[in-house]
């Protein structure tokens, strides 16, 4: 035999799932309520994992550049792929002539009327380094010491911009994360109003079943039941939100990529973040009922 | 199985519904509460249900101090009662069946069963070939047989009624008089507040006049 709250839990699911559907419209504001508020937080995280996932594909190892000063000559350029062979700190490099460069820059798109302009090359000499360490502190030091290498005039470490990069989401997850504590708010604030509503069209329900013996428990449980199933609807909606927003700029987003010739394309929301959007869903809309509860159902 | 000894209930700012009261009703006794309307005889009753708390004194039943019951005591001390309250207090939104139901439900009652009693609570009432009939398309005194069903789906051995008979014809009440008595005549200890005692001649009769036992 079934033990007693087997029964009375899915009673109380039920019942909750026919007070949703016998208000559909209250039902469908509601939910519709809940489900954009978080998908503005669920899309700032999908939004912030696709950042994260281009900053890797455009920068799969750090590098230092090393350019040449503009009059030094070849054997200048020599003298430190000579220096830079026998360094212990230099993986690999890649001696870049000034004269490909300036053919490179030619072919690009608006850019040969300019140099076709110039009385002569403007790019230097220079190397692409892949350090052994690429730890930032130990490429800093290299960089450092290259920058005392006769006849060097710059040198840039290229993971300078992933660190930029790597703050500014950094700040990015920081505003996924408020804006989805504030807008959790005002789930719970979605969820206690419509809990409040309900407790009210079912007074003569409640008042009845506490005479006839229901403990608080039971009276609650249909109502806790409201909350989380609100929140999991509200939940999917903002999960279909988010698909159809990632669907729609699909299309245009693998267009600016191809023209930037970055291999990225636009990924879904995790399973595990859309896991996490639907627990926190339910569980905010649990609350919400909790704390609405407690403030309308004291009373005997 | 119902103890008054010295039970006072006063509602502020200084009305004293019932004063020093104190009685017994024994297991298995039908007992009507007569009294002009004012008397005390509801707040009596709620006070058995612990609905309302005696201000001063002990309501007992079955031995338990009732005025003195936990919060959380109270829904199973209810559960062990039938009553019949005087506006019957039917949910509107569910048809006979259900309403019946109820009570099973808050219990937990395992469901095959919980159907079986429903229905044979509505037999005993008239109600069976009502059962699917929403509680606004009853007549008054199918409405009482309702609550009656209601009250006595659970078998309590104590029931408590609230004016069962008010507002219905007088052919309407004797029937409705007659259930009561066919409870009682099963081992149901039965208490009813009511203004027409004659529809009880073989009760034993408790009178209250301005909250005191005459």
């Amino acid at each position: 035999m079934t033990p007693v709250w087997i029964h009375q839990s899915r009673d109380a699911a039920l019942l909750a799932l026919r007070r949703l559907v016998v208000a559909p419209v209250n039902t469908l504001l509601s939910v519709l309520a809940i489900g954009v508020a978080l998908a503005l937080p669920a899309g700032g995280q999908l939004l912030l994992g696709n950042a994260i996932q281009l900053a890797r594909n455009s920068a799969p190892t750090p590098q230092i550049s090393v350019f040449m000063q503009l009059d030094a000559d070849k054997r200048a350029a020599h003298d430190v792929e000579v220096h830079l062979k026998d360094h212990p700190g230099v993986k690999a490099f890649r001696f870049i002539p000034r004269e490909d460069t300036l053919a490179r820059m030619r072919a690009s798109e608006g850019l040969a009327d300019v140099i076709d302009a110039l009385p002569k090359n403007p790019f230097p000499d220079a190397f692409a380094i892949v350090p052994t360490d690429p730890r930032p502190s130990e490429m800093e030091q290299l960089a450092e010491e290259l920058r005392h290498v006769p006849r060097v005039d710059q040198v840039e470490l290229d993971s300078d911009w992933v660190r930029r990069l790597n703050a500014l989401l950094r700040i990015g997850r920081s505003g996924v994360v408020l804006l989805g504590l504030l807008l959790s708010v005002g789930l719970v604030a979605i969820t206690f109003n419509t809990i409040r509503l309900q407790i009210m069209t079912s007074r003569a329900e409640i008042e009845v079943s506490r005479l006839l013996g229901a403990t608080d428990t039971f009276v609650r449980r249909p109502f806790e039941y409201f909350g989380i199933f609100l929140g999991l609807a509200g939940g999917i909606v903002a999960l279909l939100i988010v698909a159809g927003t990632g669907w729609w700029f699909r299309q245009p987003v693998s267009e600016l990529v191809r023209l930037y010739s970055i291999d990225f394309s636009l990924r879904p929301l995790s399973l595990f973040d859309s896991a996490v959007v639907l627990l926190s869903a339910a569980g905010l809309g649990w609350i919400g009922a909790g704390l609405s509860l407690r403030q309308h159902l004291t009373d005997e | 199985m119902i103890r008054f000894d010295h039970a006072c209930k006063r509602y502020p700012p200084g009305f004293d519904a019932l004063s020093d009261l104190s009685f017994e009703v024994a297991a298995g006794e039908l007992v009507t509460l007569a009294g002009h309307s004012g008397a005390g005889k509801s707040t009596l009753l709620k006070l058995i249900a612990a609905i309302e708390r005696p201000t001063s004194g002990a309501v007992l039943v079955h031995g338990q101090n009732v005025g003195s019951l936990k919060r959380t005591a109270i829904p199973y001390l209810r559960r062990n009662l039938g009553v019949v309250f005087q506006d019957q207090k039917l949910l509107f939104d569910r048809n006979a069946f259900d309403n019946v139901m109820l009570p099973l439900t808050i219990s937990g009652f395992p469901p095959t069963e919980a159907r079986r009693r429903v229905q044979a609570a509505l037999d005993k009432v008239g109600l069976l070939d009502r059962q699917k009939a929403m509680p606004i398309m009853l007549s008054g005194g199918e409405q009482q047989r309702l609550a009656i069903a209601r009250a006595v789906v659970g078998r309590p051995n104590l029931l408590l009624a609230d004016e069962p008979t008010a507002h219905l014809d007088h052919e309407t009440a004797s029937d409705v008089a007659r259930i009561f008595g066919d409870f009682n005549a099963v081992g149901v200890t039965v208490l009813i507040a009511t203004y027409d005692a004659g529809l009880f001649p073989q009760a034993r009769r408790l009178v209250l006049d301005h909250g005191r036992l005459q």
